[in-house]
């Protein structure tokens, strides 16, 4: 365990942009408000999942909803803990401990909030590894963890607890109640056992996250600091280019659209396209794949290392392209049916990106739970 | 009727052009003065008088002026101003200037209220306005005896009813009361229109002095021709709206030098290089306008989402201190004391300016006073220089090919080689005065950046109003309508939303009307 104060806020919001893949969000208010709480609480404690017992109750808290309207309907604040607060009503339980479901720009901070304002650890953990837009995309899914009984809460006071078949069904209900709430909404959902959170999350998030975040931050103005950034994620610079062409498009109520990076150096004259469903989720050439969903691709600023969200991107700007093997759950027949390329509509078999680049050995992003999982 | 004026007020110098048409028919640089006034009527007369110029055939005069953002980065002459924010019961997680550094909040004196109000991002109610809330409001602002007012409300840019209705109570029940809606300032992204709001309604007293100041300075002479001000976009906006939107001439300087340098060499696509006394700034132009930055813009270490130039700023300027043993150059600078300071002016303190002269590329002041510096440390000084210039060019560059570079401003004689990976280098005729022409050949713009539902409207349509509300707004801003074009249409599909809500970007921009 460790206590985890308002300046490391900065380095965890921007590691976890990392992970984010473009989407999950713009960190800057998921870190003020957690830095608020904490301001007024004190230090969040973060514990290892190996610390909790295996009767621990703990319920991971989310914000749900378009990043871009809580960029200007923010929060009142006490909406997410209502929401946590209720599933524990609910469950007649309090929970030990909070956890994040995603890994991404917002979702990583928020969590902060409910732990800081009631006194709870966080857990150093996620559900993903990185961020995905859907509820049901998640590891404990995979293990057969009901999303549901889930709260929602708005700033207004009101608030829905969802009790669903399946977690698809938990996205597309929670999705609609979302919507009416003003597209954005706080969410807790996903109450596991300590037991289940050490066989059925991703670890170490909060700590890989910061210490992305913080390697970015050191190497600003230093020589390379996309390899710098390369070294502490783990993965492999796949593409160096400027963007050259931006299309974007509504579909399903999602964020689509294509991102062309003309190579620079090794890669002139070839053009690499990303196609992104909220996040990047496919980067291809001419003549192949290079990495595809549920590896990790982000796109990262040449000259100072900082990953850059879909909405952001713009053209002119100079990229490097960092891709990075996702946990290994993800490259399962079951994984691949709920989050590979197929699901998204891209074919062809996804191929591990440590395969295509690496020596063949897989180099983990994030320690997994192990072989018994 | 083609002759305008461009004048640039900076911390240290005043330049003047008097333009004809396309052609700079004279030019001046001078010290700027305390009063910011005597400076202009001394430029002004200059280039009025050396050209033979009757006041009357003047068309226009376009001023521009880093006056306001210095005023926010020294924290002085900036008025106790209170933020108001309609969206309770959302937003008070994160009241206003919560991210502010400590001692700017402290010079506004964190007077922040939260009041019921604002939208949903599809025009929904968050919650109802509340008159008599705003009006308890405003009865304490003016108790605590401040004026100066920003307003904002949670989607504003969908819906400013709220935000008007507001205004119009405080104005009614603040006596000398002047408000600042977010709505006429910014974009989606509350906490950085807000703060620009709270900026600017804190400048709105020094805007006014200092519009009053430069109309007294053009009125002295006799010139009768409308005054404008320049735009962090480059653009140009009349001194009445100046005097309201002081925030909006941010970052004008690097603009204006930039697009001066365009013009001045006939390039659309290239790099500037803007070697200033104490800094330069190192940019792109495409099209013929700089490249906006992409990530949000502090102001004096406060966040904002203006539209500004993408600029690099390194410590070379004409008056960079020069060490030996070992070299080094900048960032310290002797400022405008260089013609007391500099060794070529008979002063004691080597200057990148001293090396410039030595190494024969300059000829200013007197070059015997710095004949006994040794060759070797010319020539080291001399490549720094030329390192530290492509470096940034370098950093700033958006593809591997060579670019053409455009080197302006004061101190670019310093640069005395071409630039690495430079197709071509251009030094341009009137290169010390890009900032004023800069100026002089402003445009005139309008912006319209707004979330649209698609629900029951196609794209194309929204774009098409998107576009035709742009340009009107700058036709009204005072843009020739046969010259308005539009240069940049952005839209951002709103992810998770239904009805397909998307975010509408739209810029046009024009010729200034001179006929009027």
């Amino acid at each position: 365990m460790r206590q985890i104060t308002g300046e490391q806020l900065d380095d965890i919001a921007l590691g976890a942009a990392v992970l984010g893949t473009g989407g999950g969000g713009d960190p800057y208010i998921g870190k003020l408000m957690a830095k608020q709480a904490i301001e007024r609480n004190g230090p969040v404690s973060l514990v290892d999942p190996s610390e909790l017992e295996d009767d621990a109750l703990v319920i991971p808290s989310a914000m749900m909803g378009a990043p871009t309207v809580m960029l200007e309907k923010m929060p009142r604040g006490t909406e997410i803990v209502r929401a946590f607060e209720a599933i524990q009503a609910y469950l007649g339980k309090r929970a030990t401990a909070t956890m994040s479901i995603e890994a991404g720009g917002l979702n990583s901070t928020t969590p902060f909030v409910v732990a800081a304002e009631l006194g709870i650890p966080l857990v150093d953990a996620d559900g993903m590894g990185r961020a995905f837009p859907e509820i049901q995309m998640v590891t404990p899914t995979l293990a057969g963890i009901a999303a549901t009984p889930m709260a929602i809460a708005d700033e207004k006071g009101n608030s829905a607890i969802l009790n669903t078949i399946d977690n698809r069904w938990t996205e597309t209900f929670a999705r609609t109640v979302t919507i009416d709430m003003g597209c954005s909404a706080m969410i807790a959902l996903f109450a596991m056992s300590g037991k289940q959170v050490k066989q059925a999350t991703v670890h170490g998030t909060i700590t890989k996250i910061e210490l992305i975040g913080r390697t970015i931050r050191e190497a600003q103005g230093k020589n390379d600091p996309i390899e710098a950034v390369r070294a502490a994620t783990g993965g492999f610079v796949v593409w160096r280019g400027k963007v050259s062409d931006i299309e974007r498009r509504t579909e399903t109520g999602f964020a689509r659209g294509e991102a062309q990076i003309a190579g620079l150096g090794e890669h002139e004259g070839q053009t690499l396209r990303i196609s992104f469903q909220n996040e990047f989720l496919i980067a291809r050439t001419e003549d192949e794949t290079l990495v595809s969903t549920p590896d990790l691709i982000t796109i990262l600023d040449a000259e100072t290392g900082e990953p850059i969200t879909t909405e952001s991107l713009r053209y002119g700007f100079r990229v490097a392209v960092l891709a990075m093997p996702c946990d290994p759950r993800w490259r399962t027949p079951e994984g691949l049916k709920l989050v590979g390329p197929g699901y998204f509509g891209y074919g062809g078999d996804f191929v591990p990106v440590e395969q295509r680049f690496g020596s063949g050995a897989p180099a983990h992003v994030l320690d997994g739970p192990g072989e018994n999982a | 009727m083609t002759l305008r004026i461009g004048i640039d007020v900076g911390g240290t110098n005043t330049d003047a052009v008097l333009m004809d048409g396309l052609s700079v028919v004279e030019k001046i640089k001078t010290p700027t003065t305390a009063d910011v006034m005597s400076g202009i009527t001394t430029a002004l007369r200059h280039v009025l008088d050396t050209s033979g110029t009757p006041t009357g055939a003047v068309a226009a005069v376009m001023i521009g002026t880093t006056h306001f953002t210095n005023a926010v980065v020294e924290r002085r002459r900036l008025e106790p101003t209170a933020a108001v924010r309609l969206g309770l019961p959302a937003t008070a997680a994160l009241p206003p200037m919560v991210d502010w550094p400590k001692d700017l909040a402290a010079t506004l004196g964190r007077h922040t209220y939260l009041c019921h109000g604002g939208h949903e991002f599809d025009g929904r109610t968050i919650s109802p306005f509340d008159a008599d809330e705003v009006k308890r409001v405003a009865r304490d602002i003016a108790d605590k005896g401040i004026t100066a007012v920003a307003v904002s409300s949670v989607f504003s840019p969908v819906n400013r009813e709220m935000e008007e209705e507001a205004a119009a109570l405080l104005v009614q029940e603040i006596p000398g009361c002047l408000v600042t809606r977010s709505s006429d300032i910014g974009r989606i992204g509350l906490l950085e229109r807000e703060n620009a709001t709270i900026l600017n309604a804190s400048l709105r007293a020094l805007a006014a002095d200092t519009v009053a100041a430069f109309r007294r300075a053009i009125a002295e002479l006799g010139i009768t021709a409308p005054l404008y001000l320049t735009q962090n976009d480059g653009t140009l906006m009349s001194a009445e709206f100046a005097e309201l939107y002081p925030v909006l001439t941010f970052a004008s300087g690097p603009t204006n030098s930039m697009r001066g340098a365009a013009f001045l060499s006939g390039l659309k696509d290239a790099m500037v290089v803007d070697v200033g006394g104490t800094t330069s700034d190192v940019g792109a132009l495409t099209h013929g306008f700089p490249r906006e930055a992409s990530v949000a813009v502090d102001i004096g270490g406060v966040r904002t989402n203006f539209r500004m130039p993408d600029v690099y700023s390194f410590g070379l300027g004409g008056g960079s201190l020069v060490a030996t043993e070992p070299l080094r150059i900048g960032p310290r600078s002797v400022g405008f004391r260089i013609t007391e300071q500099a060794l070529v002016f008979g002063g004691d303190t080597l200057t990148t300016t001293d090396v410039a002269v030595a190494a024969g590329v300059a000829d200013i002041g007197d070059s015997s006073r710095v004949s006994h510096l040794d060759r070797a440390l010319v020539d080291a000084a001399m490549a720094r220089i030329q390192e530290m210039s492509e470096t940034a060019v370098d950093r700033m560059k958006t593809s591997a090919g060579p670019v053409p570079v455009i080197v302006v401003g004061g101190g670019s004689i310093l640069i005395a080689k071409p630039i690495a990976g430079a197709s071509e280098m251009v030094k341009p005729n009137h290169f010390e005065a890009a900032n004023a022409v800069g100026a002089a050949i402003a445009q005139i713009s309008g912006e319209v950046d707004r979330v649209y539902s698609l629900a029951n409207t196609s794209r194309d349509a929204a774009v098409d109003d998107a576009k035709g509300e742009a340009a009107s707004k700058a036709v009204e801003a005072g843009a020739d309508p046969a010259s308005v074009e539009i240069v940049d249409v952005e839209d951002v599909p709103l992810a998770y939303l239904p009805g397909n809500a998307t975010r509408i970007r739209v810029k046009a921009v024009g010729d200034l009307s001179l006929s009027r």
